[in-house]
């Protein structure tokens, strides 16, 4: 594809978010939210608990509908890219059963079934595909335990697995540093930086700021609002992470709805 | 009485042998959709679906239309009504569960308490397994080859989405439909069930296996062997003790199944209540040796 070559402007951006405003009730989760990510780059998404993280991924994999605005993948509709397997997916450790009856193989299979027959058989390639997974992320002997098992950091790294399984060029992944240890932590930037040298873009929630320079090419500071986007040393400057995590938003909480576009908006133009 | 006398004396009869065969197709169709329904966390759902088809079969029989399609449509009802409830008012979901399906078990009543009829209706409360006819087990054999041909072929696709809805949308797997399909699944094997041991116990076959197989293993592909196995002993051990006993059949199968869980809730090796006590005692203290 052409998009490989170049940060250049013409390309088409790997995610697209164009305006994009999602309501949970009265709640405002999204907020004419706008973001465009190239091919190959690792963007970090820095915001409070609450500030519309987990939204984002899922209006971006078309699990919400966003009242306005419109998501693109690859410059096309997100329900051509998922047919097409492209969106690989790491929950957040909250979201999952970990008493669930599976092994770590067979959750890393799971990233195949978008290329199995409808009865999701597996055949060889997809085999392979799944044991090489596992080397990558170094959980080859831990293949046959029950997912619960594993250390916080195996955890994650089975679920990147199941990503790289698919063959995933677009790989969301929701806070997969929380509750990692240091091994577990450089092995997944370590493998996210040889994805993104491959071509597939990476975007990543995280609250470990010190690690997002060593990590991501761009970040996104995200209220509700995208309120920068930039380069992580500039997204981590004091003043624009008070932006975000600071006393900008204390009102906001007192008054969850009608009062956070106003608020959010006077800052962007006061920062101008 | 030889042993031989006390295990073929019951099946001489035929109506003994229907009841069998019907028991023992009830048994595995609900045994593995409760693998899903106990992972899912939808046995309440189980619960409300199986009571809330007896007023879509009444209807059914009254217009002498198949069971089937009176309880499925039942069943749908009742969901989108619950689903209604929850998020169209503050009312939580398991309240709204039980509003629902205890209103629509209660219009079931009526209509059966109604409804001139030769044939008791009150069976399909509690369960008729010595009246089933040729008929009836011919209808329940039908729907149990379907419902267990769509569960086995499309196994792996539900096992997704009880685990990880959010991976099945983004591989462009509609998570929506196979929980529909589920839920109309479990509609279908409820009148299946009910023939065997009435709407009322019927929410025990469709949990009762499935929570037993997953406290056995931690392989989901194992649970759905497991969870029908138990059922399948559980339906002879409970008709025999029904035929000797001279007891309730349907709720000889379901006593069973209950008496296996616990036995299993104690004894599992890994997941009974004894087994992880040791595990426990044995780690603390090889922690304290060291």
């Amino acid at each position: 594809m052409s998009a490989a070559i170049g940060q250049g402007h013409t390309e088409t951006p790997a995610i697209s978010v164009d305006g994009v405003t999602v309501h949970y009730g009265d709640t405002l989760a999204l907020d004419r939210a706008s973001l465009s990510l190239g091919h190959g780059r690792i963007c970090g998404l820095i915001g409070m608990n609450g500030s519309g993280k987990s939204t984002l991924f899922k209006t971006i994999m078309g699990m919400i509908d966003p009242e306005s605005g419109r998501v693109r993948i690859d410059g096309g509709p997100t329900r051509q890219a998922r047919r097409a397997g492209v969106l690989g997916y790491v929950p957040q450790s909250e979201d999952v059963d970990w008493d669930f009856p599976l092994s770590v193989r067979d959750v890393v299979m799971m990233g195949r079934y978008g290329r199995m027959g409808p009865l999701r058989l597996s055949r060889r390639a997809d085999r392979e595909a799944v044991d090489h997974a596992l080397e990558r992320v170094e959980l080859t002997e831990y293949a046959d335990r029950q997912i619960g098992q594993l250390s916080g950091g195996q955890k994650k790294r089975a679920f990147v697995a199941r990503g790289l399984a698919q063959e995933a060029t677009i790989l969301l992944l929701d806070e997969p540093f929380a509750g990692v240890d240091k091994r577990s932590e450089a092995t997944i930037t370590r493998l996210l930086k040889e994805l993104a040298e491959a071509g597939a873009t990476v975007l990543v929630s995280t609250h470990d700021l010190h690690a997002l320079p060593g990590l991501a090419d761009e970040a996104v500071l995200l209220m509700r609002r995208v309120l920068l986007h930039s380069s992580p040393a500039e997204v981590l400057r004091p003043e624009n992470l008070a932006r975000a995590f600071g006393l900008d938003i204390t009102p906001t909480e007192a008054t969850p709805t009608e009062a956070t576009p106003a608020e959010v908006t006077l800052t962007e133009e006061e920062a101008r | 009485m030889t042993v031989f006398e006390f295990l073929f004396e019951p099946f001489g009869f035929d109506f003994m042998l229907r009841a069998l065969a019907t028991t023992l197709i009830a048994s595995v169709v609900c045994a593995v959709l409760s693998c899903w329904l106990v992972l899912i966390g939808w046995s309440l759902m189980g619960d409300a679906v199986s009571h809330a088809v007896l007023p879509g079969v009444v209807l059914a029989y009254v217009v002498d239309a198949p069971f089937a399609l009176g309880a499925v449509a039942f069943g749908f009802l009742a969901v989108g009504l619950i689903g209604a409830v929850r998020d169209t008012s503050r009312v939580k979901e398991d309240a709204a569960i039980g509003i629902v399906f205890t209103s629509l078990f209660a219009l079931g009543l009526v209509l059966i308490s109604v409804v001139p009829s030769h044939v008791d209706l009150n069976h399909i409360i509690f369960g008729n397994l010595l009246g089933v006819s040729a008929a009836d087990l011919a209808q329940v054999a039908v729907l149990g080859a379907v419902t267990l041909t769509v569960l086995v072929a499309k196994n792996r696709d539900f096992t997704l989405f009880a685990f990880d809805p959010t991976h099945a949308h983004a591989l462009g797997i509609n998570p929506r439909l196979l929980g529909a399909t589920l839920l109309g699944l479990l509609a279908l094997t409820s009148v299946v069930a009910l023939q065997a041991v009435g709407v009322v116990l019927v929410v025990a076959m469709l949990i009762v296996p499935g929570a037993t197989a997953y406290l056995l293993t931690d392989r989901f592909q194992r649970m759905l062997l497991i969870a029908p196995a138990i059922s399948i002993a559980c339906a002879i051990i409970g008709l025999y003790s029904s035929y000797y006993f001279d007891a309730a059949s349907g709720g000889m199968v379901v006593l069973a199944q209950g008496a296996v869980f616990a036995l299993v809730y104690l004894f599992a090796p890994r997941h009974g209540l004894i087994g992880r006590r040791v595990a426990t005692r044995r780690r603390q203290r090889t922690r304290a040796r060291v």
